[in-house]
């Protein structure tokens, strides 16, 4: 079938909400662990910084990222009409 | 249940209420043990109790989920509410290895170590961004379903069954062992006997209900193994910091590990049992370089001292003392090199103890890039490993509807998150506890856990008095990182119970990671090979008795692998990972994101991704060196100095970039193919005809 622009509207937004999180995801991993060393000179709630991001601080931004993720994609479903049926 | 009856409202609410029941009961149960104790019981009853309780209970829900409807033992009748269906992900996820080796881990290797706990948690990130809503919308069964939908035919999905079996028969392998181990701790049984005990369990779970019974026992066995890791650190961490969210307050604690290490590190007995370390690996080392000669030396030299004192008419006990140690020497040359390996081995704890917050420690700048990149090597793999393998992907097909997958991953990361979050201040707390009380104290007078532990197993722990002094040094410790959790309620002085609740904990982690991945392995089976490509007219009943048999026979396989105690358990794990990322993640991820990629493309990057992976493990790894007869220097072979643990980060680019390079030489692919994307990637497509959905 055609795509009617709503649909192809629904899919670039869907992308770039997944490329900006992918961003982030990215930079709280890799550019976080390939400088964990000049991090870890700043104090942060007493721990080297460096550690207690890799150690919490990544994990809770992962979770922030998927939770979010979810609540802007269901709130999308609803905006472009292709949300399933409300559960019985 | 009638489907026109079902509500699935209801049904939230009705197991909301059965689980809280549940929680309160196995509190109450606790409680009950406590005071049981407390009035005398003996500690060995406490442990049977868990074993038997708990397993009785994985055993009670499995018996009522027993289901002969396909959706039903495939994919839990696709009504598994995201709230649940996250906690069953958590307890599928997180294995022996994560509940009782990732605190260990920490413990020894410091930040280092941080890399599982990163790849393990981010890669859910990849699974919520660019799997679970997709899979869901697809609505099959298995992983190589969605690949033989996608990319036409049985070649792909062959390769699919093949990579999955392949991972999750690794990474079963390792479950059974933790089984198996804790069994036999718990239990007093011989080993390779709690293996085939703990495979009763496993299998009670799994055989009568599939997915629907280990659904609902991994959510049962989630809640018993959170309340089992953090009971211990709570109250740790109250003890030290008098805050109950350690995970946020251990940064003092962390300082003062700082402080010891600085001071044990200048220490001047601590050096010198370094130094007779140090000492004892150089000699090892000259004498490795030509054994038959040195044995023949230092023999040779000890009969001459026994001549000696002879001769000189030395007192009676000298001359016994200088026997004595001639008739100990090592009986032949084999002997020795087995001795001196060992003490070349030793050269480790020659070091002073390394500083625990500080990343990519190394002798030099080369040194410490080299371990930054593994480090980012391992979290690459770990993550795109995790979005990769199929047990956890399966889970998102139970899920009643898309949005509630993408809920279902928010709630797996959440309860998977409570246990890692903790793991690293577990570990500092740990360190900081054997820094202090045992570190300093008389031999004479061992803290009473140590004592025991050292005897249940020396492999976990052992203190020797290397230098004489009946002082407990640092360097004079080995620990086991196996031993850390377990040890944890003892260090804080929590009564037995709560050790027994550990266990319990453990036993639930390898159980319900065990039960996913048979499931996994015998679906695959089952469901891929026999009805999609051998007997696509069988009946329901008949595919589900197939698959039934076949969990059966891979269990006992698996079991008997096992019992055979492979090597290397963590790098197996590792292994399944790597091998997991580069297979799969390509193929599915631009099987949703790009209509271009073809069947060709599809085949081929699978091919290669594996393929590389794989030949980079066996020119690098030892085992695998061994194996296949390549002799030529390891470093030769590596790329980068990537470890071979971290074999996917070049696996799954070339992966990719085959698939995307032969796509575009080849046709586009059909326009149904193309229906097929668009029709995964909406929730609802209203007008489209199409209907994967599978009952």
């Amino acid at each position: 079938m055609e795509l009617s622009d709503k649909h192809q509207e629904y899919w670039r937004k869907n992308l770039v909400v997944t490329a900006i999180l992918m961003a982030i995801w990215f930079i709280a991993t890799f550019v976080e662990a390939w400088f964990a060393r000049d991090l870890n000179s700043i104090n942060f709630l007493g721990f080297p910084l460096g550690f207690y991001m890799s150690a919490q601080g990544s994990l809770v931004i992962y979770v922030v990222i998927i939770g979010f993720y979810a609540w802007y994609m269901n709130k999308l479903d609803n905006e472009y009409g292709v949300q399933e049926e409300d559960e019985k | 249940m009638s489907q026109a009856a079902f509500s699935q409202k209801g049904f939230n609410q009705q197991l909301k209420k059965y689980y809280a029941l549940y929680t309160g009961g196995f509190l109450a149960f606790i409680i009950l043990l406590a005071i049981a104790e407390q009035m005398g019981l003996p500690r060995k009853y406490i442990g049977y109790t868990f074993l038997i309780a708990t397993i009785g209970l994985y055993a009670m829900i499995g018996v009522m989920s027993r289901t002969v409807e396909v959706a039903e033992y495939y994919v839990a009748g696709r009504r598994v509410p995201a709230f649940f269906n996250g906690m069953a992900t958590g307890a599928d996820w997180m294995s022996a290895a994560s509940f009782i080796g990732m605190a260990g881990t920490l413990y020894l290797a410091g930040f280092d170590g941080l890399a599982f706990v990163m790849g393990w948690t981010g890669g859910y990130v990849l699974v919520a961004l660019f799997l679970a809503p997709y899979l869901r919308k697809f609505g099959q069964f298995t992983i190589p379903d969605f690949l033989g939908a996608r990319y036409g035919g049985n070649i792909a999905r062959s390769i699919g069954v093949f990579a999955a079996i392949l991972c999750s028969f690794v990474y079963v392998v390792a479950q059974i062992y933790g089984v198996g181990l804790i069994t036999s701790r718990f239990t007093g049984l011989e080993f390779g006997v709690g293996v085939f005990v703990g495979l009763g369990g496993i299998l009670v779970c799994s055989f009568l209900g599939g997915m629907r019974a280990v659904t609902w026992t991994q959510v049962a066995q989630y809640i018993i193994l959170i309340i089992a890791y953090l009971t211990p650190v709570i109250w740790l961490g109250v003890k030290h910091t008098g805050i109950p969210v350690p995970q946020v307050a251990y940064g003092p604690v962390l300082a003062k590990v700082g402080e010891l290490e600085k001071k044990l590190t200048a220490d001047p007995k601590e050096q010198e049992v370094r130094k007779i370390f140090k000492d004892r690996a150089d000699a090892a080392n000259a004498a490795l370089k030509d054994p038959a000669k040195a044995y023949a030396d230092n023999k040779a030299k000890l009969e001459q001292n026994v001549n000696n004192l002879k001769a000189a008419n030395a007192p009676a006990d000298q001359v016994a003392a200088a026997e004595k140690a001639l008739a100990g020497y090592a009986q032949d040359v084999d002997a020795a090199k087995a001795q001196w390996n060992k003490d070349k081995g030793g050269a480790a704890r020659a070091a002073a103890p390394r500083p625990h917050a500080e990343p990519y420690a190394g002798k030099d700048e080369a040194a410490r890039d080299s371990a930054r990149l593994n480090f980012i090597g391992i979290v690459f793999c770990m993550m795109f490993g995790t979005a990769a393998l199929p047990h956890i992907l399966m889970r998102y097909y139970t899920t009643p509807s898309v949005r509630e997958a993408r809920r279902s991953v928010f709630w797996s990361l959440f309860f998977i998150f409570l246990l890692y979050f903790t793991a690293p201040c577990l570990a500092v707390l740990a360190k900081f506890e054997v820094y202090t009380n045992l570190v300093g104290s008389q031999f004479a007078a061992l803290p009473a856990w140590a004592a025991a532990w050292q005897t249940v197993d020396a492999t976990l722990l052992s203190i020797t008095d290397v230098n004489k002094d009946g002082i407990v040094q640092l360097a004079e410790i080995v620990i086991g990182g196996d031993l850390i959790v377990l040890m944890t309620p003892e260090i804080a002085g929590l009564p037995y119970v709560v050790s027994g609740l550990v266990a319990a904990g453990g036993l639930a982690a390898a159980l319900s990671t065990a039960d996913g991945l048979l499931l996994t392995i015998a679906n695959a089976l089952s469901h891929d090979v026999y009805y999609k490509m051998i007997d696509p007219s069988a009946t329901t009943s008949r595919r589900v008795t197939v698959s039934k048999i076949l969990l059966l026979v891979v269990a006992l396989i698996a079991a008997y692998v096992t019992s055979l105690k492979p090597g290397n358990i963590l790098f197996l794990v590792g292994a399944a990972f790597s091998l997991a990322a580069s297979a799969f993640f390509p193929a599915l991820v631009l099987g949703v994101f790009w209509k271009r990629a073809n069947k060709i493309g599809a085949i081929t990057g699978m091919l290669a991704g594996l393929g590389v992976c794989f030949y980079y493990m066996s020119t690098t790894y030892p085992f695998l060196r061994d194996l296949f007869g390549i002799t030529r220097p390891i470093a030769e072979y590596m790329w980068f100095g990537l470890n071979p643990i971290s074999a996917g980060m070049f696996g799954l680019p070339i992966g990719m970039a085959t698939i995307i390079v032969v796509s575009l030489l080849t046709p586009a692919p059909s326009k149904q193919v193309q229906d097929f994307v668009e029709h995964v990637r909406y929730p609802v497509l209203k007008g489209s005809t199409y209907s994967t959905q599978a009952t």
